[in-house]
């Protein structure tokens, strides 16, 4: 048996440490190339290596006002659809993960079902109900496309802390007579506090972020993924597009950044995916 | 003796765990069952709807002909292309993942464990469209990728595979090799994820005892980590499958213009104003999921998620 440097962990062998190492690069290298092209001076082509580096055109972006109703309506959508999936996802895995009853397997299929069916039905779907109901589009046709799928995001995040937390705690507060509202807001919260946290700011980049389903839902409205959408089937502007791009991606690396110090010293419970 | 406290209604809750239940669960049943189901279900409906030749309206009566419509040699080779691509993307991933996710998870401590989260997450998390956006600026053809080959005079090797009959075509931006690298690309992290956490839970004196007991790295590889990575790997399909049947943003922007199912149903809803047939058309996938679902149920997959 070999023994690596740090004795206990397993050898790593060359070629995996090779393949991840060019796996990671794969994963990296298309998002530092959007930072470089942010910079570059050429703005008709996409020529590489740039001509030269300029920073005006953050400038130039920020004078747009397109682009800032764009922002401001996704931030919108956003926050809303991440209040009603906090509330939603934290139900349902308060529900789930204690409790075994006839119809639970079914009830977890329903709320992983908008991640797993693509996401050209779930749009469709919604478009079809609404042009039969007869419902106008506006900013809570895209919430309700958008709440939909982000549930899923904070179940997962809420009920694997739920699982790890010991029911214990909750019966020895309700047996040494606390309410229940006493023993949700001293026990139960700050025991998930960070975890709804997470599921929260995940939720919140997916919604963000979600241009499928919301090409069905919004009519004739403009979140910041339709507007991007819009240039990459005809590109007129490509420096702009560049920096909000450049921007889209620091908007994201925030929550991402901030899930990972908040869930570091419990097991990793952000899984699952979108 | 203390006197006991008047139960009140959170005690009394708390001592019907059903009623409790119960209330937990109708708020987020209803929003799922009314939105979500109510429009899949309404979308159902209207593919047993027909479109009139004449006056293009929806005729609101109950027939299969939007169904036998469906059936045609054209639909099938649409079909059959997405349902290919998604497979083939889905087995693309599962390899460059695995030495991706074997790494993070069993050996990678300290900043090279966060590089790798952050390696990982950044990807999943920033924009779908961005990412997107970056291989059109690889792909071309003034982009960083045919500048590398020209610089490593492989040029030519570019060139054999884009003369391929149907695979080829005229850069790799119009070409199932471009869709193909994008769809890898955009959904990995989804197949990392899944195998990441599976492996993890492979406990280490497992592997040690087989490498103990003389099995090489490779046998403990395939008789040992593999099977308890399957679940993982398996979780990870459902996403890259899914994902990529149902996609019609990508094929648009980077492929030759033969069409997937997802720019199919698009075009219907939208355009030709045939929601009928698009309905139908999404029934495909949904068809293939339940029974990709199904089968990876089986795989215990569903733990793995």
């Amino acid at each position: 048996m070999r023994f690596s440097r740090f004795g206990s962990r397993s050898p790593v062998s060359i070629p995996l440490a090779l393949a991840a190492g060019a796996g990671l690069l794969f994963l990296l290298a298309p998002l530092c190339l959007i930072l470089l092209y942010a910079l570059t001076t050429e703005d008709k082509t996409f020529q590489f290596p740039p001509p030269g580096l300029t920073l005006k055109w953050f400038g130039v972006a920020w004078g747009r006002q397109d682009i800032r109703d764009a922002l401001f309506l996704s931030l919108r959508v956003a926050l809303i659809s991440t209040l009603i999936a906090l509330v939603l996802g934290t139900l349902a895995a308060a529900a789930m993960y204690r409790h075994k009853f006839f119809g639970r397997e079914s009830i977890t299929l329903l709320i992983i079902l908008p991640i797993a069916l693509p996401g050209v039905v779930t749009g469709i779907a919604l478009r079809s109900a609404f042009s039969l109901l007869e419902i106008p589009f506006s900013v809570w046709t895209i919430v309700l496309g958008h709440a939909t799928f982000c549930i899923v995001v904070v179940y997962n995040n809420v009920i694997a802390r739920f699982r790890r937390t010991s029911h214990s705690l909750i019966e020895a507060s309700m047996d040494l007579g606390a309410t229940g509202l006493r023993t949700f807001w001293h026990i139960v919260l700050p025991n998930t506090a960070t975890a709804l946290l997470v599921g929260g700011l995940l939720a919140f980049a997916l919604s963000f972020d979600e241009v499928i389903v919301t090409t069905f839902t919004a009519g004739q409205q403009t979140t910041l993924p339709i507007w991007m959408l819009s240039e990459l089937v005809r590109p007129r502007q490509r420096p702009v597009t560049n920096v909000v791009a450049v921007f889209v991606i620091a908007a994201t690396l925030v929550p991402i950044l901030l899930a990972y110090f908040l869930t570091r010293d419990t097991d990793r419970v952000d899984g699952g995916g979108k | 003796m203390p006197q006991p406290r008047r139960p009140g209604l959170g005690a009394w809750i708390f001592r019907h765990p059903k009623w409790l239940l119960l209330l937990f669960l109708v708020p987020p049943l209803l929003w799922l069952g009314v939105v979500y189901l109510g429009a899949l279900f309404a979308l159902l409906a209207q593919s047993f709807f027909s479109v009139d030749e004449f006056s293009g309206a929806v005729v609101r009566e109950l027939t299969f002909k939007t169904y036998r419509e469906l059936f045609s040699a054209a639909n099938i080779d649409v079909i059959a292309r997405t349902v290919l691509m998604a497979a083939a993307v889905t087995v693309a991933a599962a390899v460059i993942a695995f030495p991706i996710a074997t790494f993070a998870a069993r050996h990678a401590r300290g900043w090279l464990r966060a590089l790798f989260y952050i390696g990982i997450m950044l990807p999943l998390w920033s924009s779908y469209l961005v990412r997107v956006y970056a291989w059109k600026l690889i792909l071309a053809k003034e982009g960083i990728l045919n500048w590398i080959l020209a610089k490593l005079h492989l040029t030519w090797l570019l060139e054999a595979l884009l003369a391929l009959p149907v695979l080829g075509g005229a850069s790799l931006s119009v070409s199932y090799f471009g869709t193909f690298a994008v769809f890898v690309y955009i959904w990995l992290p989804f197949m990392i994820l899944p195998l990441q956490a599976a492996l993890e839970r492979v406990p280490r004196s497992v592997t040690e005892v087989s490498a103990d007991l003389g099995a090489r790295p490779l046998a403990t590889f395939r008789h040992i980590v593999l099977p308890l990575a399957l679940p993982g790997a398996v979780a990870g399909s459902i996403f890259t499958f899914s994902l990529t049947l149902g996609d019609y943003i990508i094929p648009g922007i980077i492929g030759s213009s033969r069409p997937f199912i997802g720019q199919v149903v698009f075009l219907h809803q939208g355009t030709a104003g045939n929601i009928p047939m698009a309905a139908a058309f999404s029934v495909v996938p949904i068809v293939v999921m339940f029974v990709y679902l199904a089968l990876a149920r089986r795989a215990g997959a569903f733990n793995a998620l």
